[in-house]
């Protein structure tokens, strides 16, 4: 069998709230709508990330795929990217459909409105799920069999319930504490589940693209794909190595000037020249192999920080307020059938509101390794408050007791 | 060290600034003689003191202050209290050796050139605030102006108490930046007074049980600390949240004209003047408060919300302070946006995670914070100045 390149790629930019001030509450509701001047509005963020990621990534992507008959990828794309897409950049958003018409580029399924959901409605988060499918099937005519849950937050009870649903595969973190003795770069399957397969990140690889490509005091800088493709080849008793990382990282994490483009349009071919390697995408490669062993993960693991936990999001008190107070509304927000009020509730439940409002790098004055719209993460939960202080409002305005 | 107070017996945050400093300087084995122009018991055997004249800091701040000079001198004319300490300086620097002299504040900057004239010994400036931060962003007086301005050009160093003096400095006397170092402020928490059982604000403690917020201000009633922007924010927020009371503690010249702004305001049910305090009085202020507001104009440095989070309640401060360069974990707004100042007050007020968050991030970085890094720094400058002889 072949060594495969599974590389899967994570779209998203949520809607960012206003400067949103307690005198707006129950006078205007528009908690998006950002003033033109402000660079972190939500329209100037997609034209500025389009133009520095999207649009060359895109291109870089689609001559590769054009060039290179064996090259595939996965990809997910938010809903709240998507409708922003349509809204501001509909040839942007073309560009990503010309891509997976292809037919060389799978899309992975997630929550329409990248929330964490799961973890505080099951009900609300089976909603957004199928939304999310629904638009998938609407823009880009392919159905989801693999599915990612935000920041790839996973635990047992999540694997139990995609196998469930019918999908065929989920991803993870492949984190050392989980996989004791066993390495990320096979397929697994999780305890207690009948079909379902799991691709665990490689994220030693995967993050010295994501994180440490451009870092000028990394040791390995500056990193070439000769030096990269033989890390991959030093991974003994491997099958596959899963490369699972932000899109944004080509050109917004990751700048032109860093090289990052080069070195994808070099990695690529080079890595096709041996006749043993191919790339896969997630569903072709959990056709392709046996899994290799059980794994547990009782708890939940995501893919960020060196904790790999919720913490980034749900680490502090105001954090945990703020996510409760907004699924505290859930039934009476739903009962309305009002669809505006829904669909402002779910731009709310975005992890990215969430990860705003973090102290743990604002305490270490690290500012860059902190991006937010906001000064702070205090004013991040003051706008966030007051914006569902409004939803509370718009409920009591239609007769409902809050 | 010329300095023109010392706690206990100061009006305002330089004498405290002044004492800290020292402290630490004195563990890093700098001799300290502290020059003071009044006479008063200090807990200080880390230096000596000396006092220019046998008064009682009480009589004599009624002769002059720091803070309002413009108030007590004449447009052309020093006090005799200045002449005094200058030339008890100029004495004392004539029979004694030292290595470098060390001013603070307009008031001492005279009798620093003078001893740098009669000594030639390198002379650094400590501005703490300058003439045009005290007047409120209005010039101020020209006699000051002219000390700062001379003082400061003569000088061989100048330390700025924050980002912000540094650039007032270079913008209203033209000083060079790079002539200029920045010294922040800090606090050491064991050198803070601890609070007891009982607050001595019993009526506020009883409406904080019938669900009451209380937000505080402490400082003196100037146009420099803004409370009349406070006020107007005060409204909105009431209107909000009507169990909302504002204790404003200190005294100053707009005190009477704050009170009417209360009630033409309609909110003097909900605003409190609990006039000057020290000691007990004072602390309590800060720990029977739900938020601490220093919403200046303009604040060399601003020492208070540290204090306050060393009493357990964080801030809302104005961009426009220097400790707004340090802290983190606080509020800020311009001082002019009385509507954001509103918005985050009610935000915090009504979000019990948000303040349980700030209080204790908040806590955790003033236990980081200590004068000895600030010692260090000054320190630093005084080896630049010595030609590198430790002192």
């Amino acid at each position: 069998m072949k060594k495969t390149l599974n590389l899967y790629l994570h779209a998203h930019q949520p809607y960012r709230v206003r400067n949103y001030s307690i005198f707006d509450v129950a006078v205007n509701h528009n908690y998006f709508d950002w003033p033109e001047t402000e660079a972190n509005g939500n329209q100037r963020v997609i034209d500025k990330v389009s133009a520095k990621s999207y649009i060359p990534t895109n291109k870089m992507l689609a001559n590769l795929l054009n060039e290179n008959p064996d090259f595939k990828l996965s990809l997910s794309i938010t809903g709240t990217l998507i409708t922003q897409l349509e809204k501001w950049s509909p040839e942007v958003l073309q560009s990503f459909v010309d891509l997976v018409a292809t037919g060389k580029v799978e899309i992975v399924g997630e929550t329409y409105h990248h929330s964490l959901a799961f973890f505080y409605s099951l009900e609300e988060f089976e909603i957004q799920v199928q939304m999310h499918k629904e638009l998938i099937e609407r823009v880009f005519h392919q159905t989801p069999k693999v599915f990612r849950n935000t920041e790839l937050a996973y635990n047992n009870d999540l694997a139990k319930w995609a196998d469930i649903k019918g999908y065929k595969g989920i991803l993870a973190e492949g984190w050392d504490k989980i996989l004791e003795w066993r390495n990320a770069n096979h397929l697994y399957k999780p305890v207690k589940t009948e079909n379902i397969k799991l691709l665990l990140k490689n994220y030693k690889l995967s993050d010295d693209l994501a994180f440490r490509f451009g870092d000028k005091n990394w040791n390995e800088y500056p990193l070439n794909t000769d030096k990269y493709i033989h890390w991959i080849n030093e991974t003994q008793d491997s099958e596959m190595i899963n490369l699972f990382m932000d899109y944004e990282t080509f050109g917004e994490h990751q700048w032109e000037d860093s090289g990052i483009f080069d070195f994808m349009e070099t990695l690529i071919p080079k890595w096709l020249e041996d006749e043993n390697h191919t790339f896969m995408t997630v569903s072709e490669a959990i056709d392709n192999y046996e899994a290799k062993g059980e794994i547990d993960m009782p708890e939940t693991i995501t893919w960020a920080d060196t904790e790999r936990d919720l913490s980034a999001w749900l680490g502090n008190a105001m954090q945990q307020e703020a996510i409760k107070s907004v699924y505290s509304l859930s039934g009476k927000i739903l009962d309305t059938n009002d669809w505006a009020l829904i669909e402002d509730w779910r731009k709310l439940q975005t992890s990215d509101h969430f990860y705003y409002m973090c102290t743990k790098y604002f305490n270490d004055g690290d500012i860059h390794a902190y991006f937010s719209p906001y000064k702070t993460p205090y004013e991040a939960t003051i706008n966030f408050m007051n914006a569902w202080q409004d939803l509370k409002y718009r409920l009591i305005e239609k007769g409902v007791e809050v | 060290m010329l300095g023109w107070e010392l706690p206990p017996h100061n009006s305002g945050g330089l004498g405290v600034a002044c004492y800290q400093l020292c402290k630490s300087l004195a563990k890093n084995d700098v001799d300290i003689d502290f020059i003071l122009p009044y006479q008063a018991e200090h807990k200080s055997d880390f230096m000596k003191v000396h006092s220019t004249k046998p008064v009682t800091f009480d009589e004599f701040v009624k002769q002059l202050n720091v803070y309002d000079g413009s108030k007590y001198i004449g447009k052309h004319e020093l006090t005799s209290e200045q002449l005094d300490y200058e030339n008890f300086v100029v004495d004392k620097i004539i029979n004694q050796k030292f290595d470098i002299i060390h001013a603070h504040d307009w008031l001492t900057f005279r009798a620093g050139l003078k001893a740098k004239q009669v000594s030639n010994l390198p002379l650094i400036l400590h501005v703490h605030s300058i003439e045009s931060d005290r007047a409120g962003g209005k010039p101020g007086h020209p006699m000051i102006r002219d000390i700062e301005a001379m003082s400061m050009q003569l000088a061989d160093r100048i330390i700025a108490v924050s980002e912000r003096t540094k650039n007032s400095i270079h913008q209203d006397y033209g000083i060079p930046l790079d002539k200029i170092s920045v010294v922040h402020n800090s606090v050491d928490i064991d050198e803070l007074e601890p609070l007891d059982d009982n607050n001595i604000y019993e009526y506020i403690s009883t409406l904080k049980t019938k669900g009451y917020k209380v937000v505080t201000n402490v400082g003196r009633l100037t146009i420099q600390k803004n409370i009349t922007g406070l006020l107007y924010a005060a409204r909105d927020v009431i209107a909000k949240m009507p169990k909302t009371i504002f204790l404003i503690v200190g005294s100053g010249d707009q005190y009477y004209e704050l009170i009417e702004l209360s009630a033409q305001l309609g909110i003097l049910g909900n605003v409190i003047f609990a006039g000057f305090q020290r000691g007990k009085a004072w602390r309590d202020a800060f720990d029977i408060a739900d938020l601490f507001v220093m919403p200046s104009v303009s604040e060399p440095f601003g020492i208070t919300p540290l204090e306050a989070i060393n009493y357990g309640v964080p801030s809302l401060i104005s961009y426009q302070s220097g400790v707004s360069e340090v802290f983190r974990n606080c509020l800020k707004v311009n001082f002019w946006d009385k509507n954001e100042m509103a918005n985050q007050i009610v935000g915090f007020l009504m979000s019990e995670g948000l303040a349980l968050t700030m209080k204790i991030n908040a806590e955790e970085e003033l236990r980081k914070m200590s004068w000895n890094d600030s010692a260090k720094k000054v320190l630093k400058e005084y080896e630049n100045h010595t030609s590198g002889v430790k002192i």
